[in-house]
């Protein structure tokens, strides 16, 4: 309980602070509104509804590029755990991966694609996917080898071995990689829509920055920060839930 | 042929990127994409220009500086939540929530504090490899085992000397990890934040590329931050096995 408070006073003091230093005009309004400017402009914006088809196209991506790499994900860390050979030539992308700055292929993928929802959703994929695939292997990994031979007492061939023994024992591994893949598919398709796209809230940041707007810029950013923190939060207490209930039983 | 290709995965892996860029190329076309030969060479060309090399000053600065904040400030954060066990509780889920966040929206705030040039790139690329680092120095102390800490307490050890000669040797290699995250971080931020409001480095010359669909430069600029990225990170990591298993094989 006391580390709660403590929560909320390292959250609320920098926040009076600021407001303080806004207020008295410390910090110019055309660096930084008030944060009570910034959260009334976020509840206006979302009131007037003028955003909403950004907000929603963002949102898409976002859940399309995150499906489509857990889904991946899952399947090919399936598959490349079986492959050894596959899986030692692997080894060094995936660890050396997060190193590439993958925004650096967003060009191409523009060039190729057009300029689109594809080499946005592309992108947030390229980014999430790897973890994904990283966390099912060492989910499948942590698998005991008695489970493997009960599956051949009972006679499973490898897909139902999959869907009904190694899998669902993973499952802890699985969700850290989902948590990882919705973190990094956000990241990637608001980073494609700011750096060039026509939709979307990433764009609108960037529009709204390069017209000065600070009115629209910075309730924009709060509702993205929201987003990412709220969707992280709901994430990890899952994961929390599903680890507990994992140390009962 | 199984042996062979365990024996130098690395080789292999590279052998296999170059002909799927090959087989790539066939598909799309020469409007999309250039064939691995012909960036190369392109590559050579640009590195032979002066002012190809003014670009890459510029980015290697402001990465350098950028490089040596994130870790001096992740190092301060981590370390010093990881001595205070309250402190660590109340702060832990700010920074994991910081890593989620999408730095990129708040370039803008950047820009608008430090106006455009090089000290919004450092911060930016600062604003990247921060977090990693911090979380990794901060999990290295809670996994360094209590054991040693009291016996640290028996032996009466001053808290300098408790953190120099106990702590740092124990959480090394944890905190070493989180440098190598760190370092990746760092670039691909700085490499964004020259992306917007800027007018050198290698983040620049990538946006006018694509504004001119110049492919030529996107594909020379993109394979040689690639080859930089990769070739320290596997030095980074085979550092980091060594510490994780001194006196074992190097690999």
């Amino acid at each position: 309980m006391r580390i709660v408070l403590y929560r909320l006073l390292a959250v609320l003091l920098p926040l009076a602070l600021l407001e303080i230093l806004c207020r008295v005009q410390i910090i110019k309004p055309l660096t930084l509104p008030a944060p009570s400017r910034i959260v009334l402009g976020l509840w206006m914006v979302i009131e007037s509804g003028t955003f909403n088809a950004a907000i929603l196209k963002t949102l898409t991506n976002v859940g399309l590029a995150a499906v489509l790499s857990v889904v991946a994900g899952i399947v090919a860390g399936a598959a490349i755990h079986r492959a050894s050979v596959l899986r030692a030539l692997l080894e060094p992308l995936f660890s050396a991966y997060y190193a590439i700055p993958i925004y650096a292929f967003y060009p191409l993928l523009i060039i190729v694609f057009g300029l689109g929802d594809v080499p946005q959703v592309l992108i947030g994929f390229m980014l999430a996917v790897v973890s994904m695939i990283v966390s099912t292997l060492a989910g499948l990994d942590s698998v005991p080898p008695v489970l493997g031979k009960t599956a051949r007492v009972m006679q499973l061939g490898p897909v139902a071995t999959m869907r009904s023994l190694t899998l669902p024992y993973a499952a802890p591994y699985l969700f850290t990689g989902v948590k990882l893949a919705v973190a990094y598919a956000f990241i990637g398709v608001i980073g494609a829509e700011f750096i060039m796209s026509g939709t979307g809230l990433g764009y609108e940041i960037r529009f709204a920055y390069d017209n000065l707007d600070n009115n629209i810029m910075y309730p924009l950013i709060l509702l993205i920060l929201l987003i990412a923190v709220a969707i992280n939060m709901s994430l990890d207490h899952w994961e929390r839930l599903l680890r507990a209930r994992r140390g009962r039983t | 042929m199984r042996r062979i290709v365990c024996a130098n995965p690395s080789l292999f892996l590279v052998v296999g990127l170059l002909v799927v860029w090959q087989v790539v190329f066939w598909l799309v076309g020469r409007n999309a994409l250039l064939p691995p030969y012909e960036t190369m060479l392109y590559l050579a060309r640009l590195l032979q220009t002066a002012r190809f090399w003014g670009h890459i000053e510029e980015t290697g600065i402001a990465f350098i500086l950028a490089l040596i904040i994130s870790v001096v400030a992740g190092l301060a954060i981590g370390l010093g939540l990881g001595m205070n066990r309250v402190a660590a509780e109340v702060f832990e889920p700010f920074l994991l929530a910081g890593n989620s966040v999408p730095k990129i929206a708040l370039y803008p705030i950047v820009l608008l504090i430090f106006g455009i040039g090089m000290p919004a790139k450092i911060a930016f690329g600062a604003i990247h490899g921060v977090v990693p680092v911090a979380i990794f120095a901060l999990t290295a102390c809670n996994n360094v085992p209590p054991i040693l800490f009291r016996t640290a307490a028996a032996m009466r050890l001053s808290r300098w000397d408790t953190i120099r000669s106990v702590l740092l040797p124990a959480a090394l290699p944890d905190i070493f990890s989180g440098i190598r995250i760190g370092f990746s971080l760092t670039l691909i931020g700085t490499i964004l934040g020259e992306m917007f409001g800027s007018q050198r480095g290698l983040g620049f010359l990538l946006m006018t590329a694509i504004g001119l669909q110049n492919i030529q430069v996107i594909m020379a600029v993109t394979l040689l931050l690639v080859l930089v990225a990769a070739t320290v990170n596997t030095l980074l990591l085979l550092q980091d096995r060594r510490l994780r298993n001194p006196g074992g094989p190097s690999r």
